[in-house]
């Protein structure tokens, strides 16, 4: 995979500075003035921890042990995956590795400043970018599954950069 | 797709003759306008001719041989007679074209005064044009409408009309009525008689609920056809009406079902692992286009429309293929790559042969669309803000229809001259359906119950 050299926007930082990660090393990027507002249920970054530690090996257990990075973002009309990918992607491969049993669905997402058609197309890509990466940390290609909501499902309702950046990801979500 | 027509014919050729009127020999089927000469020189082309802008149409209350009930939701003859004259102002309103009055506030003619009018009486009100018909129960049950165009200063019939039509269909006989005043005045091809197939969005921008609804051209018979538990996308009728081809998440992926709207039923158009979205229909029919994602790349597919045929591949580039709109005589295709890097437009021949660009003026263009008439495409040109644009098909030609934040997937009227298309807006993400003629001119929305994307205009009916 190319490394990506161009900025990516900070609102990545902030999804993981949300989750507490630590994963900030050598990321220049500040942090966006206001924070992710909290997520609508569908799309699977809730902490999870608010009722005590989850069940291992359970979703709940999946989204409070990756603390952010069940998400990785792209940039506009881009689907290649940087090393913060890596590292998120690589997280995500380790918890999926130690739960063979489990099985994901990766949505793809784009933002809302494209074509409807298209969107589905590049929310389809973006979701196989992250499952190949994934496949290439050793999970079996048979456990996961991709799906794209194009612009149909934003997680930020704004109509600016952040937001934007913000919708423009693919979510790994483990099936219960 | 005669089905509908023959009988039509038969009906009113087996119609008495307009025997109230002697001189009146009974009206022709549709569509007519053309074996009359063209005395008075009302032909031209609908763009930008200022003087058309005004010109007065008075359109009356049909009159009625015999006030009796009827089937029809409008009511009785009489009821019947005034509203299908205000179906035929309100289509001929907006246009750019007419200023049509009435039927309110306007002298009901009598039934012998259709084929005679009283001329002083409208041209002392200003028009310049006269529409007056008739409607007549017949005793089988369905109805019978009569038109005629009149010149007032000529105090001459410029076209006469008529339609035997199901109580239930009413308003197909006005709209009927309109596209014959509409064509005789500006020389154009017909478009009332026709419906729109598109998506009612309702609910927050995070979780919208996507149903798959339908409409005549003016807004009226509005039906719901999905639930709204799956999110429903990009519906194109099929060119006979009798069914839709759409996208739905039905079991959770995006997958593109065939719904028959005869029997409320529907089914995949193939059978595929994959997502497949993007559905069109070619001229005919026969083939249905649409796209398919594999391992991150979309290509363009094409299959039978009566279903059980093998998929046929038509595009096979690394890259996103998608979309694509038959030209008129279905020899061509045109769609959208980003094999160059972006979003541009590409046509090839139907067979998938002969691949090649078309837009070369900067920024991305998506979604086009070949006019029925052949001779442009419509497209969202993405420089920033999404805006409806026209081109050649050879890519030269560029115009802007709209400028706003966001106008995209733009669908032709019947006849090639009013592009509809969706505006989504700013932060709230709401949606409307709107058009504006070719000419740019005369950009409105369209009444709909609730929030609307992707229009797909159908044929005009035959």
């Amino acid at each position: 995979m190319p490394v990506k050299t161009e900025l990516k926007t900070t609102l990545k930082a902030a999804a993981l500075l949300l989750a507490g990660s630590v994963a900030l090393a050598g990321c220049s990027k500040k942090a966006p003035a206001d924070l992710p507002p909290a997520p609508a249920p569908t799309t699977g970054t809730e902490t999870g921890a608010s009722t005590g530690a989850p069940v291992p090996g359970s979703q709940a257990d999946f989204v409070a042990t990756l603390m952010g990075r069940d998400t990785i973002y792209f940039d506009t009309d881009k689907y290649d995956i940087d090393a913060e990918d890596q590292a998120a992607l690589g997280a995500q491969a380790q918890w999926l590795v130690k739960y063979p049993a489990k099985r994901a669905t990766i949505e793809g997402h784009a933002d809302e400043r494209g074509t409807r058609d298209y969107n589905i197309a590049l929310g389809e890509r973006r979701a196989n970018a992250a499952k190949n990466y994934l496949v290439s940390m050793g999970v079996d290609p048979g456990r996961l599954t991709t799906v794209s909501y194009g612009k149909e499902r934003p997680i930020a309702l704004g109509s600016d950069e952040a937001s934007w950046a913000r919708n423009r990801r693919a979510v790994t979500v483990t099936i219960d | 797709m005669n089905l509908r027509f023959l009988p039509l014919v038969a009906l009113v050729m087996a119609a008495p003759a307009f025997a109230q009127t002697p001189s009146a020999s009974a009206p022709a089927p549709a569509p007519v306008a053309t074996a009359q000469p063209d005395e008075g020189g009302l032909t031209g082309s609908v763009s930008d001719e200022k003087p058309w802008e005004d010109l007065g149409i008075a359109i009356t209350a049909f009159a009625t041989n015999v006030d009796v009930p009827t089937q029809a939701s409008a009511g009785s003859t009489a009821a019947l007679g005034r509203a299908v004259g205000q179906v035929i102002t309100a289509d001929l309103r907006n246009n750019g074209l007419f200023k049509p009055t009435g039927p309110d506030n306007l002298p009901a003619p009598t039934l012998p005064q259709v084929t005679a009018p009283d001329f002083p009486t409208f041209g002392s009100r200003g028009a310049e044009m006269l529409v007056q018909g008739y409607v007549r129960a017949n005793p089988d049950g369905n109805l019978t409408v009569g038109c005629y165009l009149y010149d007032v200063q000529l105090r001459q019939q410029l076209v006469k009309g008529g339609w035997v039509v199901g109580p239930s269909e009413w308003r197909r006989a006005a709209h009927k009525c309109a596209d014959l005043v509409y064509s005789r005045l500006s020389g154009e091809s017909p478009f009332f008689d026709s419906k729109i197939a598109y998506i009612a969005e309702t609910g927050p921008k995070d979780r919208r609920m996507k149903r798959l609804a339908i409409m005549d051209s003016d807004g009226a018979n509005h039906r719901y056809i999905t639930t709204g538990q799956s999110i429903a996308l990009t519906p194109r009728y099929a060119p006979d009406y009798k069914s839709l081809v759409y996208l739905s998440y039905f079991n959770g992926s995006p997958r593109i079902y065939v719904y028959d709207l005869t029997t409320g039923k529907q089914r995949l158009i193939t059978q595929s692992r994959n997502p497949t979205f993007a559905p069109r229909w070619s001229p005919d029919g026969r083939w249905i286009l649409y796209s398919m994602a594999s391992a991150g790349n979309t290509d363009i597919y094409r299959i039978t429309s009566a279903g059980g045929g093998t998929p046929e591949r038509l595009t096979n580039t690394p890259g996103i293929n998608v979309g694509g709109s038959y030209s008129p005589d279905g020899s061509k295709i045109v769609f959208e790559s980003d094999r160059s890097g972006s979003q541009q437009i590409y046509v090839m021949n139907a067979d998938g042969t002969n691949q090649r660009r078309v837009s070369f003026f900067g920024g991305r263009a998506a979604t086009p669309e070949w006019s029925p008439r052949g001779d442009q495409i419509a497209f969202t040109h993405i420089v920033g803000n999404l805006r409806i644009a026209v081109m050649n098909p050879t890519g030269g030609g560029l115009r802007y229809l709209t400028d706003s934040w966001q106008d995209e997937a733009p669908t032709w009227s019947p006849n090639g001259r009013i592009v509809q298309f969706f505006r989504t807006e700013k932060q709230s993400g709401k949606t409307g359906i709107w058009q504006v003629d070719l000419t740019g001119r005369n950009e409105r929305r369209l009444p709909t119950p609730v929030d609307a994307s992707d229009p797909a205009w159908g044929p005009v009916q035959p």
